[in-house]
């Protein structure tokens, strides 16, 4: 996914000479390395000072400049949010802040490197909107959005590296703003976004073979969340399913209850998210999210079928 | 920046009768709110003239220049300024901190003449940094100037953009550091004795230094002119809180009081054009 990124950005930079990444000792390889090669200007490392980075990407961005802030997640959400508020929320700057790792994803690098919160945190910002791609090709195409969108701030929320592609052959393009159906069955939707995705896939596959017709559905952009979309969902299938990488505050499962209220659905709706929790556990992204109680035999037990 | 040969130029004399003005001016705009910040605005009043009608440079009302108050509560002598030039109306600062009015207790980006939203310390430089190297890359000539208090130096991120302003080479940045030894729990040289020396730190830093007194006009301009201007250039300002009027200079409450009736007739009254 960072790949995509790093592949993608080049492309955006190459076309527009604004389009800047402002890092902070940390930088995805590859074509990476050919965006600083060729536009040296563009590329700049602040060092491990990531209040500075937003800052410095605000100031770009009122001279006229289409800052990327690039690090992890926690280290490009948690550490400076008062300047991601201030300085790009308040002031309603066109600055992307990319997050690599958002979730459980660094399985090994334990609780200060997992990013459980960040879409309640960012979603509080007034003007941020937060995209979460679920395969390396929405992070292409959230990327193109990010490098020509004025509207405002974007929290883009990555994986790491080497993610599966799952949306080739989507029943939706990628719109901005708007949920996407990955594959449109009758019965039980799935409500994902982010990496976390390849879980709602294994859990089509199980339900499939227990004789469902299954809708997935990847809702990449958490801010402004599609409402109508997430309500027709809600409307159109007999249960609906959410599973996210996030703490259950905030995120795509309490917000998806709050829409099913108003719109006074009246299909089964489960909800599957991280635990309240720093887990002190190691092991692989697929360990940890079984340590949260994220696997589909876990999940599948619990739908009552 | 005298090496690029630009007609800049400071008026002294004019200088100090504009600083009397927006002293009144902001005296007056007091009697009509419960609470503003005089003293830091007071400290630094010659030093926001200064910027503005001797290193900015203006035509048809436009600069390519940029000013950033980073001590977002010394913004008064940012308004009276501005509401001199024509930028801001006296409606705009008769509705000062009012319903309807434009004008809060820190600089709002958006309103006329603000570059930047300020009032969160620490925010000013490094926006500043970012501004003067997106100015730089894009060739345009834009210099960029910051007033930061010296409270706001205790910020981290105030170092960390320092030291990335010299790396990035923002020759065109100033910052002024209005270095009036005061903040809010009381004189930093007491609370904080190892916050100074200041030069030192700046040029390890790797900024160009020098440390003046912050009242003097004319002195000001002389040693921003005269830089070498090969790096970004950090003006240590020595000021006096509150300067200008005796009971509120260096006295803690007067950061953030309005003087009752009796106060700002006696204000007015010994008011006069500070020289150095």
């Amino acid at each position: 996914m960072r790949n995509n990124f790093a592949d993608t950005l080049y492309e955006c930079g190459k076309e527009n000479p604004r389009v800047a990444i402002v890092v902070a000792d940390i930088s995805p390889a590859g074509s990476m390395e050919k965006f600083r090669k060729e536009f040296p200007e563009r590329f700049l490392n602040v060092g491990v000072a990531e209040q500075s980075m937003i800052g410095i990407c605000a100031g770009m961005a009122l001279k006229g400049l289409q800052p990327f802030a690039y690090t992890i997640a926690t280290f490009a959400l948690y550490r400076p949010f008062e300047f991601v508020r201030d300085d790009l929320g308040y002031q309603n700057l066109p600055v992307t802040v990319v997050g690599i790792g958002g979730g459980v994803v660094y399985s090994t690098l334990g609780g200060t490197h997992h990013c459980q919160e960040d879409i309640a945190i960012a979603g509080a910002i007034p003007n941020m909107s937060i995209i979460a791609p679920c395969d390396p090709l929405e992070a292409r195409a959230a990327t193109i959005y990010c490098a020509q969108q004025q509207k405002g701030p974007i929290y883009l929320r990555l994986g790491k590296a080497g993610e599966p592609v799952l949306t080739d052959k989507a029943v939706d393009p990628w719109q901005f703003g708007k949920i996407r159906y990955l594959q449109q069955g009758r019965d039980v939707c799935i409500l994902s976004y982010g990496i976390i995705m390849k879980k709602a896939v294994e859990l089509a596959a199980w339900l499939e073979q227990n004789g469902k017709s299954v809708s997935i559905v990847s809702v990449h952009t958490m801010k402004p969340l599609d409402r109508f979309g997430i309500e027709a969902a809600l409307k159109s299938h007999r249960q609906v399913v959410v599973i996210e990488e996030h703490a259950p505050q905030g995120g795509l499962a309490a917000q998806t209850k709050q829409i099913a209220w108003d719109a006074k659905a009246t299909c089964d709706l489960k909800t599957f998210s991280l635990q309240d929790e720093f887990i002190h556990n190691y092991g692989s992204h697929d360990d940890l999210l079984a340590a949260h109680g994220l696997d589909v035999a876990k999940i599948s037990q619990q739908l009552g079928l | 920046m005298k090496a690029q040969g630009e007609a800049q130029s400071l008026d002294v004399a004019a200088a100090r009768r504009r600083c009397l003005k927006f002293r009144r001016r902001i005296l007056d705009i007091s009697q009509t709110v419960s609470a503003l910040h005089i003293a830091p605005a007071f400290s630094c009043i010659e030093t926001v003239d200064l910027i503005y009608h001797g290193l900015m440079r203006w035509n048809d009302g436009k600069s390519p220049d940029t000013f950033i108050m980073s001590k977002g509560h010394g913004c008064m002598a940012q308004y009276v300024v501005l509401e001199a030039m024509g930028i801001l109306s006296g409606e705009d600062l008769g509705k000062y901190c009012k319903p309807n009015g434009r004008l809060g207790a820190h600089p709002d980006y958006g309103v006329p003449g603000i570059a930047a939203s300020t009032g969160s310390l620490g925010h000013g430089l490094p926006m500043a940094v970012g501004m003067a190297y997106a100015e730089k890359i894009k060739k345009t000539g834009g210099r960029v100037y910051a007033v930061l208090s010296d409270g706001e130096i205790q910020e981290g991120s105030t170092w960390e953009a320092f030291m990335m302003g010299s790396t990035l080479g923002v020759s065109n940045l100033v910052a002024f550091i209005d270095n009036n030894d005061f903040q809010s729990l009381g004189r930093t040289s007491e609370t904080h004795p190892t916050f100074y020396p200041l030069t030192d730190k700046f040029r390890a830093f790797g900024w160009e230094t020098i440390e003046l007194n912050g009242h003097d006009a004319g002195g000001l301009f002389e040693a921003v002119m005269s830089r070498e201007g090969k790096k970004p250039l950090a003006v240590i300002c020595k000021t006096v809180k509150g300067r200008g009027v005796s009971y509120m200079e260096n006295v803690p409450i007067w950061h953030y009081r309005a003087p009752n009736k009796d106060e700002y007739v006696k204000a007015i009254n010994e008011l006069v054009e500070v020289t150095a």
